[in-house]
């Protein structure tokens, strides 16, 4: 994004731990350690990719800044005003702006209420439509707007196929005009068809109306059609953020080479390669010292064990590994 | 010589509103020995349905209506009960998409391992014991005397996933069908057990039928793949040539609505609308309803089978009439070959 232009969103050193609580006394004897020293800026119509793998922290980043967790640390600028100093009507308030959209449609849709109903719902709090038929009209030019049928709206969820599903969760989030959407999974479930057609619509979405996207996914296919910048997460820390095409075409970060060798190729010459890292995702209530890459790092050095790498400056981005450190 | 598994105009439905839905209709495949041949398709194409039904496990009410099912000659269907349990887990193994939900959580996973070694052969419990050692250390979980002894919940979800691996391979199967076997894997951990199934089917020489929605995992273990939709097979072809060169249009829809696929800053192109539902389906192609190249057959006619080259099979009207505006009549002989 451009330098001059106030980011909608920036959030900086941000760390939220769960405390792991055991004994009689529920006392705490350890943390899990979701996400340490996350920094990173969204700009206006602009989408931020959060990529990792299970147990990375992405999720709770996501989480972190709806205030749906409760981070220890940092800021989270979002239009001017730091959501982690809001009472809880003002956050309240800057929930309008700031929606979110989950993996599984189903979980997150009222079974008993129909989707009309979900869809005002939230308009209704926010003082959106004069009235309910004012609020009936909006719920039908959105829904066609995400090739929903408008005269389904009065149909519950179990009657939508999946993709039909996430539509309608897309509607629900865009009923109350929000600024920044976080897609946590948001297509992580649907068919590769079905897939294809929510990625063009959120993109659509974007560009008519200026919408921002934090958008949280273990895919990296998926990242390179939607985003616009790219931080990748391992065990808690961004090890690695730059601009999109210059991630996927020269990776500074070993883990993130490693992501992107494991995508299986789609190139009928090219198959079989030997896996690009060994072992599992290390626990994050106990990560590995120093760099906590190092234990299935290639290029680990002594110093990696014992010490943990700040971001250094690339060119385009930053990386946390000291290989990057020369060209700070 | 025949294949280790023929499939024969299989069918199985379920009981619907008046008639009996068909949720795999008419699908016939070979499997020959040490071969991969991937089922591919969306949800709801019937994929796993024609594994669950090979192996007679369709669950109630639906059942298996028509068709056969050779191993080497034996035909499944005709099996008595006991005698297709020692089957299952016998000659053909099956591993599924999440390896928690089959393990028993409080048994040691070594000894889950040894009782499905017992089940199917007489064996000393130190031979046992001993096997599932080698086992596990042949699918590459570090540590094995250790990880005998430990209890699932103890174990990432790649470790359960190879000790799955190791449960299968237990009683030496010729055929190991695979349900998934990576979806809820991380990435990096899934290239690892991608790459331990090539190894094992290399060095066993054990035929899989791997069933994913995954094309790259297609084009990462498959020798052969054959793709599903709304219950019906619509190509089957060598993966080279699927990949390469799809013919049938939902094929040809499905790769090229795959991200990675596009360049970046492209629109992706779609496919259009939904799987309909098996009580809409069309009584001619199930795709027509969503094709863009449909014409007046398409939705009445069911399209046969054409063989536009060796070992390759599509069902289609529109590539039919292309190939018949060639007017190859080398292709007229090669479909009744």
């Amino acid at each position: 994004m451009s330098a001059q232009a106030k980011p909608l969103l920036r959030v900086a050193g941000l760390r939220t731990w769960y405390p792991i609580r055991q004994g009689l006394m529920r006392r705490t004897t350890g943390w899990v350690q979701a996400a340490t020293d996350v920094s990173f800026e969204i700009g206006q119509g602009e989408t931020l990719a959060l990529v990792g793998e299970s147990g990375c922290g992405k999720t709770t980043v996501g989480r972190s800044i709806l205030r749906l967790e409760s981070p220890q640390e940092g800021e989270i600028f979002f239009e001017g005003e730091d959501l982690l100093e809001l009472g809880p009507e003002a956050m309240r308030a800057a929930r309008q702006r700031l929606q979110i959209i989950f993996q599984d449609p189903m979980a997150s849709l009222d079974p008993r209420m129909r989707i009309r109903e979900q869809i005002a719902e939230g308009m209704k709090s926010f003082d959106i439509g004069v009235d309910e038929n004012d609020r009936r009209d909006r719920v039908a030019s959105l829904m066609e707007r995400v090739q929903l049928d408008p005269n389904s709206m009065d149909r519950y969820p179990h009657e939508f196929s999946g993709g039909q599903r996430q539509r309608i969760c897309i509607v629900r989030a865009l009923a109350v005009e929000p600024r920044l959407i976080v897609c946590d999974e948001s297509v992580s479930a649907l068919d590769v068809s079905i897939q294809a057609q929510i990625l063009n619509l959120l993109r659509d979405l974007q560009d008519e109306l200026g919408l921002s996207y934090l958008f949280i996914t273990h895919d990296l296919s998926v990242v390179r059609y939607l985003s616009h910048e790219v931080a990748v997460m391992y065990l808690g820390k961004i090890v690695e953020q730059g601009p999109t095409s210059r991630i996927f075409e020269s990776p500074a970060h070993p883990y993130t080479q490693a992501l992107l060798a494991a995508i299986p190729s789609l190139d009928p010459d090219r198959r079989g390669g030997a896996p690009p890292v060994l072992g599992d995702v290390p626990s994050p209530s106990d990560p590995p010292s120093g760099c906590h890459f190092h234990t299935r790092c290639d290029a680990a050095m002594d110093r990696c064990r014992e010490e943990a790498p700040r971001l250094f400056e690339l060119a385009q981005g930053r990386s946390r590994c000291f290989l990057a450190e020369e060209s700070d | 010589m025949s294949a280790l598994l023929e499939v024969r105009d299989l069918a199985t439905e379920f009981p619907g509103k008046q008639e009996p839905t068909r949720v795999v209709d008419g699908v016939s495949l070979d499997l020959d020995r040490g071969e991969v041949l991937a089922l591919v398709g969306e949800s709801g194409s019937g994929k796993s349905m024609t594994a669950l039904s090979l192996l007679r496990l369709v669950p109630k009410p639906g059942r298996v209506s028509a068709g056969q099912v050779k191993l080497d000659g034996q035909d499944l269907l005709g099996l008595s009960v006991t005698e297709m349990r020692r089957i299952r887990g016998g000659r053909i193994s099956m591993i599924f998409q999440e390896p928690t939900t089959c393990l028993n959580p409080v048994v040691r996973v070594g000894v889950q391992v040894m009782e499905a070694i017992a089940l199917h052969e007489t064996v000393t419990p130190a031979d046992a014991r001993a096997r599932t050692r080698e086992l596990f250390a042949e699918v590459g979980i570090p540590d094995p005397d250790a990880r005998l002894d430990a209890y699932p919940h103890e174990l990432s979800g790649g470790l359960k996933q190879r000790v799955m691996i190791a449960m299968a391979l237990s009683t030496r199967p010729e055929i190991l069908i695979a349900d998934e076997p990576t979806t809820a894997l991380d990435v990096t951990v899934q290239a690892q057990i991608l790459s331990l199934l090539r190894a094992l089917q290399r060095d066993r020489n054990t035929a899989i039928l791997l069933i994913t929605h995954d094309l790259g995992i297609v084009n990462e273990l498959a020798d052969r793949v054959a793709v599903m939709y709304a219950g019906r097979l619509v190509e089957v072809a060598a993966r080279r040539d699927l990949l390469a060169d799809p013919l049938h249009p939902y094929t040809k829809g499905l790769l090229r609505s795959i991200p990675a696929r596009s360049q970046a800053g492209e629109r992706l192109p779609e496919i259009p609308g939904v799987v309909p539902p098996p009580d809409q389906w069309p009584r001619g192609c199930r795709f027509s309803t969503r094709c863009a190249e449909r014409f007046e057959p398409c939705a009445e006619i069911f399209p046969q089978e054409i063989r536009p080259g060796v070992g390759r099979r599509v069902w289609c009207h529109e590539v039919e009439r292309s190939r018949t505006a060639v007017g190859n009549e080398g292709d007229r002989e090669g479909e009744t070959s």
